[in-house]
């Protein structure tokens, strides 16, 4: 067992290490990258709890799409790091403020916060028990029937970030002339050409 | 702990591997042109381009928000797609309940879909 305690640490070093680096580098696409860093560290850790299904979504969703949002984000703000710096001293009482109830909340939590002794007695409904069946399985025997309005709760969500996105980001632009590929390959010679007489000397009207 | 680490350094084996090679190929890529490439540093080579355009510029420009839009929608459909895996490893055990739960599920996503397939959500232009 030393063997995982050593990954243990090594995961868990890296991740808070890489947290570190994303509140104090001071490019914006480096703390991404950190963060990145941290997400795949994470990762490691829920593989070392035998978490297999949730390791690799959070590899797949954190790492592949949420930190490139991250990135798009970074990359459209246009961030201009001499004004950024400026108005430091101005927000630095409310920071602090809220910095320290932050921190008081999380250590009343932390200090007062113990596991129930029936939770102990008998391991959760999902949690995967024998040796024989997965942990993806052991997800799926209760996400969809023990849990279904969380999960019914999720597909709303989507819903409405989907919606949100559409509507916030979608802009329509007059004027463009998209391809209709059927009216393309529906035209006939009628409607294509058009033969005119012109008369010796005369041009078409206009 | 469902599995001792013995185990679960087999399972990972290629995953390791893979991470090792990728690596490997990554730095030897990173580091061969240094000692391969031809070289012939110039001033002249990072001075303004004659169309007036500077050879290095701050990589940050603002770019279309629809890029965003793409990446948020490409999310929405992929986590709907990471809810399916256990579904689909547990679907024996579920009955109609966990079916007719998923189908719902779906069912929601595809008014999603079918609300940003006619607003044009999905068209570039």
């Amino acid at each position: 067992m030393s063997a995982v305690a050593a990954f243990f640490y090594l995961f868990s070093a890296v991740a808070v290490a890489s947290a570190f680096m994303v509140v104090v580098s001071r490019n914006p696409v480096y703390s991404v990258l950190f963060l990145i860093l941290a997400f795949v560290n994470a990762a490691g850790l829920f593989l070392l709890m035998g978490a297999e299904f949730l390791a690799m979504i959070l590899v797949v969703v954190y790492v592949g799409a949420v930190a490139v949002l991250f990135l798009f984000v970074v990359m459209m703000l246009d961030v201009d790091f001499s004004e950024l710096r400026q108005g430091f001293i101005n927000y630095l009482p409310v920071g602090a403020m809220v910095g320290i109830a932050l921190l008081v909340e999380i250590v009343l939590v932390v200090g007062t916060w113990t596991i129930s002794p029936d939770l102990i007695r008998a391991p959760a409904p999902g949690a995967a028990t024998a040796a024989a069946i997965s942990n993806t399985e052991a997800i799926g025997q209760v996400l969809y029937t023990r849990y279904i309005y969380f999960f019914q709760a999720a597909g709303l969500i989507l819903l409405v970030a989907m919606i949100g996105a559409i509507v916030l980001t979608l802009r329509e632009r007059p004027g463009v002339k998209r391809q209709d590929i059927g009216a393309q390959v529906a035209r006939t010679k009628a409607t294509a050409m058009e033969v005119r007489k012109v008369a010796s000397g005369a041009g078409l009207e206009g | 702990m469902t599995q001792t680490l013995p185990n679960l350094l087999n399972d990972y084996l290629p995953l390791g591997i893979f991470i090792a090679v990728s690596g490997v190929i990554g730095l030897a890529l990173l580091i061969a042109p240094f000692a391969v490439a031809f070289k012939s540093p110039d001033p002249e080579k990072l001075s303004a381009y004659e169309c007036g355009f500077n050879a290095f510029d701050d990589a940050r420009m603002k770019f279309d928000v629809r890029f965003y839009l793409v990446a948020i929608l490409f999310i929405i459909f992929d986590l709907e797609v990471a809810f399916l895996f256990p579904w689909a490893v547990a679907y024996g055990d579920l009955g109609w309940a966990g079916f007719w739960s998923m189908m719902v599920f779906l069912g929601v996503l595809t008014i999603g879909f079918v609300y940003e397939w006619k607003k044009g959500a999905l068209e570039w232009d």
